[in-house]
């Protein structure tokens, strides 16, 4: 029988997974393994340098680039304090001596003979990971991070905005057709992962913003939301670092489309435990999607993975991503092996489908994505 | 690796390992010249679960193999097989490579305008990424700066500043500025490659100040004097370290390096050398642009002075989004002949932006695709035209004054009237299902005037086309000719205007077809590939076909797989305010062409 590859995202229940988290720069790890922890647990932690002032000593005290060494009454790796003394001109015959005070607090990094300019480095910045997801560390990377692995519900989704989030998951609606109003947004969903069904709409997302909701997950966001929410039209789907006391993430695409009926069910099936999320998105090679975790330790191996990447058969549900049948979901028919002209002229892969209100279609393999079964 | 410098090879395969897919083309020299014989492809294997690039080789090979019949591989795909026998392996074996996001590069200088400008050429011609420009008069605290080198983590830096000779203190003051964000590396080496290409009395103070911290490498200066620029010796030492240290660190590349026969080349590197050295053995004037999914890049070639340009987020479907938000609405849509609701293309783009793989069924879908593609090739040629003013090498010189105003003039290096060739690559101008597609995408953007002939690349060879230049040029040029370009023919674009009514032009061709070529024409006289005919071009007195106003011009006209086109729309192209006049407009356009038959505007 003729297969075909099809892009996907990872949509099942029961699947075993391993996050690494790892610091920014070599640190110290405050877990060990075996360690069982909280999503919120922190794992490791390390300082950021501090951010480095530049003191331009050899203006102020009208001597000479390379004579500031000599000038100077604090070295390089001595703290200085706001205020302090630290250099000091030689004046004329041991009068008229003019002294320089720091301007800020930090340790004397380097002194320029070039510039006559002083380096000043300030506090380092502590840094903490957290675990992101409840489970058991199952590595240590010495000195940079940690391996958590759990068993969990796992919902890819297409894009996202906002950070790392975690809450209790609660279903918003009846139905993955049906969107969540802002009056549906209610004080009991402060710190929640809601799922609002198939759009999340701007008033949605600003009073969520307001009550605080953690974050929210929806079929589909309007490209004007979402520009009125970030004030900038994205050009490149790489996001995560948007400061919008929440995180958003869909599952299905841009526009108005119902949240697909297993993601549906998985997410409705996780409703009541605690979520992990995470709206980072970078569409380039090494693609990274949005993500909902929902640990289930109590739910052994793999009972059902839909990983994106997997085969296409006859038979096969899909859903078309791509105009003119965007978001219409249906079961393959065939799978034409040989490139077929379509309504552009292009000569592409194609297969059959038949929509799910019965309508039968040629579309490109290239515009398809798999569906859980 | 060994190193072949053979002009006498009977055989070479060449791969360019891209971020997702890696093709391979096998290469003979047959009778009549070197023949590409075949190609193959396979997805790329840097990222987890391979994280070796060799194994997408072995597998792009391994097709090659299947569809010549030939062995290249050694056993359990260990290497590639040389040197060549009958059945069996291959003189040389060389490779480019984009994969895992290519060579990513930090420069710096002092001034932005002059030693800055000048290392970001040198940056980008070595086929790199410029992240960002350091400069002491870029406008930014010094603690910006450290904040920038810290949090880019570049592949390395090509710092520069100072005229031999100089002052010395602005460039040492960037070194240090570059010791204090203690950089590190992006692929996690120990020390970060710096290369100082400024002036040389300042070495051994960069040397004292970088040395312990950086792996640094001391070239001519690529600014020797302010009237002469010397981007060579800091271009190659840019090659040989993308070799010794980017290349070391990706994965499975040190076996790749082991299997080839000369230095893997960044991909946009070895297009851009394929371009020079085209350009200077046809001793022609030529405009290349490759445009992807993520980035656009542009090289040119004028006046023996070769410029490559980046813009990283104009592309078909990474970028897509980003087309449409530094295009506009208005500009994207004068091209499209019916009329849409803003907000639903809005949410196509978007989607084509979250699933960059698909294709345009529609013919509805395939126009607004290539309407996006007119405006990011606009948008990449207005950036190229304004950073492509510069000299390169030491041969060509100019005043101060001149060196000042480089960047803001206008007075860019980029003459249409002087092009004699525009060569297309990238997915939506090679695979456009009719190649007047092409034709119009490349003259509605860059919008040549005079004489000018037009070309894609058939397969995107010219990476592969480009390291092989490197080896044998007299090769690379024969199949970049023979096998590579698909001549879409010649557009013949007066410019200049005239009285009401008066033609721009008298056309006579040779075959025995005369007509005069009025304002808004756009006519196009079927011509095949390898095929010429002789014309005369007798335009009014105030405009000109390229060999001055009022001046006729002779000669042979060169035909293509859409043959000559006549383009009287004049310079630059202008759209009607009214809607309905604009649609007539472009409608005529597209019937004058066959480009979109099934179109019902």
């Amino acid at each position: 029988m003729a297969q075909a590859f099809t892009p996907g995202l990872m949509r099942g229940s029961g699947i075993l997974i391993r996050k690494v988290r790892r610091l920014p720069l070599k640190g110290e790890i405050l877990v060990e393994k075996g360690d069982v922890v909280k999503a919120s647990d922190v794992v490791a932690r390390t300082e950021l340098p501090g951010p480095v002032q530049v003191l331009k000593i050899s203006h102020r005290l009208g001597c000479q680039p390379d004579e500031l060494p000599d000038l100077m009454t604090v070295g390089v790796g001595d703290w200085v304090e706001k205020g302090e003394k630290i250099a000091e001109s030689k004046g004329f015959w041991g009068f008229f001596k003019s002294e320089y005070l720091a301007t800020a607090s930090g340790k004397v990094d380097s002194i320029s003979r070039v510039n006559g300019q002083v380096y000043l480095r300030g506090k380092p910045t502590p840094v903490e990971v957290e675990a992101y997801v409840a489970g058991t560390i199952v590595e240590i990377i010495e000195e940079e991070g940690v391996v958590v692995e759990t068993t969990a519900t796992v919902v890819q989704g297409i894009f996202g905005v906002g950070g790392e989030e975690g809450g209790t998951l609660m279903i918003g609606v009846d139905s993955p057709s049906e969107t969540l109003g802002a009056e549906g947004i209610t004080a009991e969903m402060e710190g929640a992962v809601v799922v609002v069904g198939a759009g999340l709409e701007l008033e949605t997302i600003v009073r969520a913003q307001e009550v605080g909701v953690a974050a929210l997950v929806g079929g589909a966001i309007h490209d004007k939301d979402l520009r009125a929410l970030l004030g900038v039209d994205i050009g490149v789907a790489i996001t995560g670092n948007e400061d919008l006391g929440i995180t958003l993430v869909v599952t299905e695409g841009f526009g108005r489309l119902p949240m697909d009926g297993g993601t549906w069910k998985l997410l409705v099936a996780s409703a009541g435990r605690l979520a992990s999320i995470n709206g980072a998105t970078q569409i380039r090679a090494g693609v990274l999607r949005p993500e909902i975790l929902v640990p289930t330790p109590d739910l052994k191996g793999i009972l059902h993975a839909d990983e994106g990447g997997m085969g296409l058969d006859v038979g096969s549900r899909i859903v078309v991503i791509r105009t003119p049948y965007f978001g219409r979901a249906g079961v393959v028919t065939q799978l034409v092996v040989e490139p077929q002209q379509v309504e552009s002229e292009a000569r592409v892969r194609v297969l059959g489908v038949r929509f799910d209100d019965g309508e039968e279609a040629i579309v490109p393999r290239a515009n398809v994505e798999r569906l859980e079964v | 690796m060994t190193q072949v410098h053979e002009k006498n090879l009977k055989n070479v395969l060449a791969t360019d390992c891209g971020s997702t897919t890696t093709k391979a083309v096998y290469i003979e020299k047959k009778e009549e010249g070197y023949r590409l014989v075949m190609r193959g492809e396979a997805p790329t294997t840097v990222e987890s679960p391979f994280e070796d690039v060799t194994r997408g080789v072995v597998n792009a090979t391994e097709e090659l193999e299947e569809l010549t019949g030939r062995v290249f591989l050694e056993e359990e795909g260990k290497g590639i097989l040389r040197p060549c026998k009958e059945k069996s392996g291959v003189d040389a074996y060389i490779s480019t490579s984009s994969a895992g996001g290519g060579l990513q590069m930090l420069v710096a200088g002092v001034v932005k305008e002059m030693t800055a400008e000048s290392a970001h050429r040198a940056a980008l011609g070595a086929g790199a990424i410029v992240m960002e420009t350091l400069a002491i008069n870029d406008g930014r605290q010094t603690w910006e700066r450290f904040e920038l080198i810290r949090t880019l983590r570049p592949d390395m830096i090509l710092l520069s500043g100072g005229t031999d000779g100089g002052d010395l203190s602005h460039v040492v003051e960037m070194a240090e500025v570059i010791r204090e964000a203690k950089p590190a590396s992006r692929l996690g080496s120990a020390k970060l490659p710096v290369i100082f290409a400024g002036n040389k009395d300042a070495a051994p103070r960069v040397e004292g100040i970088l040395g312990e911290i950086c792996d640094l490498f001391i070239v001519d200066n690529l600014r020797p004097t302010l009237e002469r620029e010397n981007l060579f010796p800091a271009r190659e030492k840019i090659h040989d370290l993308f070799m010794e240290h980017v290349m070391q660190q990706a994965p499975g590349y040190p076996k790749l390096i082991d299997w080839t026969d000369a230095p893997i080349m960044p991909t946009p590197g070895a297009v851009g050398s394929l371009i020079e050295r085209v350009a200077e053995q046809e001793e022609i004037q030529v405009i290349g642009v490759d445009i992807g999914g993520a980035t656009t890049d542009i090289f040119s070639v004028f006046q023996e002075t070769f410029n490559r340009t980046v813009s990283a987020n104009l592309g078909m479907s990474y970028s897509i989004s980003q087309v449409m938000a530094e295009s506009g609405w208005e500009n994207v849509m004068r091209w499209v002949p019916f009329s849409m609701d803003e907000q639903e293309l809005r949410n196509r783009i978007k989607n084509k932006m979250i699933r960059p793989t698909t294709i345009p069924q529609s013919l509805e879908e395939l126009i607004l695709e290539q309407a996006l593609a007119r405006e990011a090739l606009r948008l990449s040629f207005d950036h190229h035209r304004s950073l492509a003013v510069g000299l390169k090498g030491i041969q060509q010189q100019r005043t101060i004054a001149e060196a000042f105003a480089q960047s803001t003039s206008g007075d860019s290096l980029v003459h249409m009237e002087g092009l004699d060739l525009l060569v297309g690559s990238g997915g939506v101008l090679s695979h456009a299902p009719r190649r007047a597609q092409a034709m119009a995408m490349l003259t509605d953007a860059f919008q040549p005037v005079g004489i000018t002939q037009l070309a894609v690349d058939s397969i995107f060879m010219m990476p592969h086309l480009g390291v092989l230049s490197t080896i044998n040029a007299q090769a690379a040029v024969e199949v970049f000719e023979a096998d590579c370009l698909i001549h879409l023919g010649t557009t013949i674009a007066p410019t200049g205007t005239v009285r009401k009514g008066r033609p721009l032009v008298e056309v006579d061709l040779e075959v025995g077809e005369s007509f005069s070529l009025h304002v808004g024409d756009l006519k196009l006289i079927p011509l095949g590939v390898g095929e010429s005919v002789k014309a005369t071009l007798r335009p009014d007195k105030k405009i000109d076909v390229g060999a001055g106003k009022g001046e006729g011009w002779e000669g042979e006209l060169t035909g293509g797989q859409v043959g000559l086109l006549f383009d009287g729309r004049g310079r630059p192209l202008l759209f009607p305010e009214d809607d309905l006049q604009r649609v007539k407009m472009i409608t005529s356009w597209h019937h004058a062409m066959s480009l979109y038959p099934g179109c019902r505007a």
